[in-house]
């Protein structure tokens, strides 16, 4: 219950596991609190011993222990010194043997994702052989269940760390390397990551979610993201993106499809498909979205984004067209 | 506490020697009015108490930081501070902690008792720790300054390039934090070399290095990691940062031809041999405190000065550890946790050392083996969740997550507070003359225990439920704000803890109860003088016939007689068997060290803002250079020894 209390979302935990690499290490985790926690009160109770017989020792008037108990006292200790040696030897073999399991990918031509860290944004685009099959978009990814990912890493600005405890542990994006790293996700579901290096003013506001779904679901939402934006069909939707494309929204993101093609913020081109604003901050509804595009700085203080000061009729139009971004 | 001052010998002040006394007050009276004898004071004893002060102080500071962090955290979306003040918190908190605090700290509790210790008159080098202790200062003052000023470091006491570098950290608020280190680093290692002297060259006759007390062999063996580990991120920091800051060399810098990652080598390959060189010390204070409370010399004493060496060695084997996210082989990887792993054997062994000690001993619960027995309890949960996040599996989970938050205060308060405090309140009496009220001493002692406990066990479950650490705000929707808000009360806890010791210093120090020589009946040289120490500490030299000179010397303490008393004359002993082997002279009252630091602190803080300050600094420092090594007048060589022979009296 008290536990239940405590407990914290469910969605980013490292004792959830919601796939093979983290299960090993949620497992090696309860083998390690189990060993830890029998070695403490061990040890406890050896010094609240070792207290409780020198007090009755001197209750009881007897002098102090002389030469001939130094040798149970070298056995004891000696004793205690070699289990420790044998347990952490145990727990070194344990240690290496899982973390040589996880290390390599177990697929020859996994779904690759090259993750690019910014201050304070994912971008994420989907790797492909044909140009055509590319696509990118910003701080959601989607996998399919029970397939291995591998995210190909790298940070434009700064060391940012990607990690997403339900999945498996981090690695870090560090600018001028590329690293990789791998999971998988065996249950359907909605997993939430953010930043674990200290990347400057809004590193708590740099999450992502992975949306972990069938593979029909997953195909669906691949082809839905290969296209381009959706053109405007009613007039507000098409002075909205009248707005954004002559103000300056367009001068840091870009809209496949339209003349929007900076890449210095995340591409919007199917903003309205993504559940959260922000990178992770904010849900994606209308009145979220408002508030962010008017003032980013009240929400995400020192966030790159500047504020944008629209008359009603235009932050509406505008808004329009960001929803019908399917 | 009557009835634990027990008559132990020591040397009387008004023996036989009564003449030499009266002459050794002449020779160490100082001129000066009452503020510059102070200013100009090289005594060890007037330096450690400063010193150890100072510390507090930035303790205090650096505190506050946490407190108002933990505010700021205790539910979700607060907005008591922004991220901008947020970061410089966190950042000048670490920073503080590690480099104005739990280090010098340590190194100012050594200055002051390293020499009563091992029985000499006076530390190594008097004026260079002098010069230690004001450097110390500038540095100090300088971070706070910046703080204060809205100029304080704002990308972690770790300064990760680039994010620390001219790009992405525009202002002076890096540069305030990498002189900074360099001030305390100078401190550091100018005391590390002073207490290596001391302790190799200057220990009381008879004291051969089977009879070293295990709190001087803590302070050797972090000297020692001191002068190797300490020049990594002095050279890091001033040398490469500030320069790539300063003049745009591109050492960190990728698209140049630098690293990031080399920054984060120089930088954990200093940042991990420091979390031992804080709590090696603290080990020491415990050994101490758990001889002088259970009646009993420490059991195993080879094993414990060799596991302290161990430790020092091992200690430099870790440092990757901190960087297993970044690319690292996987044999590299392998490697290091092997290394974090076997570290826990030497600490272990001094465990099982210490339980052993107190069985066969008449332990006495004192506010002070109370705090040496909360470090136990406290610091083995540190050392357990250290054992677990050395594997890299589990380690990259909580990385840079409150588990690692929880586990490393879990080891700095269990391995350097509860120790420190300990050492207070075995030592104030020698410090001040007074008793400390056992009283207050409960109270400080289970706030502190409940207080550490409720503030920093809740974060282990924070990290694995996915909090990162460094982040000034948190969503509602993430549920972490019940265990934040129990980690806020249990700061409270702590405050009230600290408060209590600042008012039992306080009112003891005013009024606390006549301590004497030696009120616990302990065993070390530093009981054989007067509480407080008479400038000259001891005279005669006591000569020391055992591991615990004052439990094995019956009556009288046997003492070396023969050093002038004319002059500030000290014995020099050989480094193994500590026979007589030098006198020498040493230098009195000196203002030059402060215009030494001064020098030191004008081309340092003027470094921020133009490289010209190097000229500048250079000239004062020659001029300072110049007056710290002029003649002294009358210079008697150093001699040999042939008026020193050590020689037991009344026995």
């Amino acid at each position: 219950m008290l536990q239940d209390g405590l407990r914290g979302a469910l969605n980013q935990s490292a004792l959830e596991p919601a796939g093979p690499q983290a299960a090993k290490v949620t497992h090696l985790w309860w083998f390690a609190l189990a060993i830890a926690t029998t070695v403490y009160l061990l040890t406890m109770g050896a010094l609240w011993w070792a207290a409780h017989r020198a007090r009755q020792r001197e209750l009881r008037g007897e002098a102090a222990v002389g030469p001939e108990a130094e040798q149970g006292m070298t056995r004891g200790v000696t004793y205690s010194i070699a289990a420790t040696i044998v347990i952490l030897l145990i727990f070194l073999v344990t240690d290496l043997s899982v973390g040589r399991t996880l290390s390599p990918v177990p697929s020859k031509h996994p779904l690759t994702i090259e993750l690019t860290g910014h201050q304070w944004w994912w971008e994420v685009t989907y790797a492909d052989t044909s140009p055509h099959g590319r696509f990118t978009t910003a701080n959601e990814i989607h996998v399919p269940v029970g397939e291995p990912v591998l995210f190909v890493l790298q940070a434009q600005d700064v060391i940012h760390s990607f990690w997403v405890p339900n999945l498996a542990g981090k690695k870090d994006l560090i600018p001028g390397y590329t690293q990789s790293m791998w999971f998988q996700a065996d249950t359907a579901g909605l997993y939430r990551g953010q930043c674990a290096e200290f990347c400057g003013l809004q590193h708590a506001k740099m999450a992502l979610h992975v949306v972990a779904e069938s593979k029909a679901d997953y195909q669906r939402w691949v082809d839905q993201q290969r296209g381009t934006a959706a053109i405007p069909t009613d007039s507000a939707a098409r002075r909205g993106r009248e707005i954004f494309l002559t103000g300056t929204c367009a001068m840091c993101h870009s809209i496949e499809g339209t003349s929007a093609g900076s890449h210095a913020g995340p591409d919007l081109t199917h903003l309205a498909s993504r559940r959260t604003i922000a990178a992770g901050t904010l849900p994606n509804t209308r009145g979220a979205l408002g508030g962010w595009v008017v003032d980013p700085q009240r929400i995400k203080p020192g966030v790159r984004m500047p504020p944008n000061m629209l008359k009603p009729q235009d932050l509406d139009a505008l808004l329009t067209y960001l929803q019908s971004l399917k | 506490m009557s009835e634990t001052i027990a008559a132990a010998p020591t040397v009387d002040p008004n023996g036989p020697y009564e003449a030499e006394i009266a002459e050794l007050t002449r020779t160490y009276h100082s001129d000066a009015g009452r503020f510059w004898g102070w200013v100009t004071s090289v005594d060890h004893k007037s330096i450690g108490k400063r010193y150890i002060a100072t510390c507090f102080v930035f303790f205090i500071l650096a505190g506050l930081n946490a407190g108002v962090m933990r505010m700021q955290l205790a539910r979700p979306e607060n907005h008591i501070v922004g991220p901008d003040r947020y970061n410089q918190l966190f950042t000048v908190h670490g920073t503080a902690m590690m480099f104005l605090f739990a280090v010098p700290v340590m190194t100012a509790m050594a200055t002051y008792l390293v020499p009563l210790m091992v029985g000499t008159k006076e530390v190594a080098y008097p004026r260079l720790n002098a010069f230690g202790y004001w450097t110390f200062l500038i540095g100090g003052l300088f971070l706070f300054a910046g703080l204060y000023s809205n100029t304080g470091p704002d990308t972690g006491w770790f300064a990760y390039t680039p994010l620390s570098g001219p790009e992405y950290a525009a202002g002076k608020r890096v540069d305030v934090w990498a002189q900074v280190v360099t001030f305390t680093e100078i401190a550091g290692l100018v005391a590390a070399v002073e207490m290596i002297v001391t302790i190799f060259k200057m220990r009381a006759p008879g004291m051969s290095l089977n009879r070293i007390p295990l709190y001087v062999w803590s302070i050797l063996v972090v000297s020692f990691m001191i002068v190797f580990a300490m020049p990594s991120v002095a050279m890091a920091s001033t040398m490469m940062l500030a320069m790539d800051r300063l003049v745009a060399t591109h050492f960190f810098n990728r698209a140049e031809g630098g690293d990031p990652l080399l920054w984060q080598h120089l930088f954990w390959f200093f940042g991990h041999p420091e979390v031992y060189i804080m709590f090696i010390p603290g080990l020491g204070f415990v050994s101490a405190i758990i001889e002088t409370f259970t009646k009993r010399k420490i059991f195993a004493y080879p094993v414990m000065v060799l596991a302290l060496f161990v430790t020092g060695f091992v200690a430099f084997g870790l440092w990757v550890h901190h960087m297993f996210a970044t690319p690292v082989p996987q044999l590299g990887r392998s490697l290091f946790t092997a290394a974090s792993v076997l570290i826990a054997i030497p600490t272990g062994a001094q465990i099982f050392c210490w339980i052993a000690t107190i069985w066969a001993g008449r332990p006495r619960y004192t506010t002070s083996m109370m705090f040496a027995l909360g470090f136990i309890v406290v610091f083995t949960i540190g050392g357990m969740t250290g054992v677990m996040i050395a594997s890299v599996p589990f380690d990259l989970q909580v990385h840079d997550t409150y588990f690692i938050v929880a586990h490393f205060h879990y080891v700095i308060l269990g391995g350097v507070l509860f120790p420190l405090f300990g050492a207070c309140y075995l030592y104030f009496p020698k410090i001040t003359g007074r008793m400390m009220s056992e009283t207050l001493g409960k109270w400080n002692f289970w706030l502190f225990f409940v207080g550490v406990n409720v503030t920093f066990f809740p974060m282990h479950l924070l990290g694995l439920d996915g909090m990162p650490r460094r982040v000034y705000t948190y969503l509602p929707e993430m549920g972490w704000g019940k265990l934040n808000l129990i980690a806020t009360f249990g700061a409270v806890i702590i405050v009230s803890s600290v408060a209590v010791f600042l008012w039992n210093v306080i009112s003891s120090w005013r009024g606390g109860a006549i301590a004497g020589p030696n009120p616990w009946g302990a065993p070390g040289l530093e009981w054989a003088t007067s509480s407080p120490p008479p400038p000259w500490n001891f005279h005669p030299v006591p000569v020391v016939e055992g591991r615990a000179p004052l439990w094995e010397a019956g009556e009288e303490l046997p003492v070396a007689t023969g050093l002038a008393t004319d002059r500030r004359e000290v014995l020099i002993t050989t480094a193994l068997d500590a026979i007589p082997d030098n006198r020498h002279e040493h230098p009195g009252e000196s203002h030059w060290p402060l215009v030494m630091a001064i020098a030191v602190g004008v081309t340092f803080i003027g470094a921020v803002w133009t490289p010209w300050a190097y000229v500048v600094g250079f000239a004062m420092s020659a001029v300072a250079f110049g007056g710290w090594g002029w003649p002294r007048g009358e210079h008697p060589a150093d001699q040999v020894t042939d008026g020193v022979l050590p020689r037991s009296e009344a026995r």
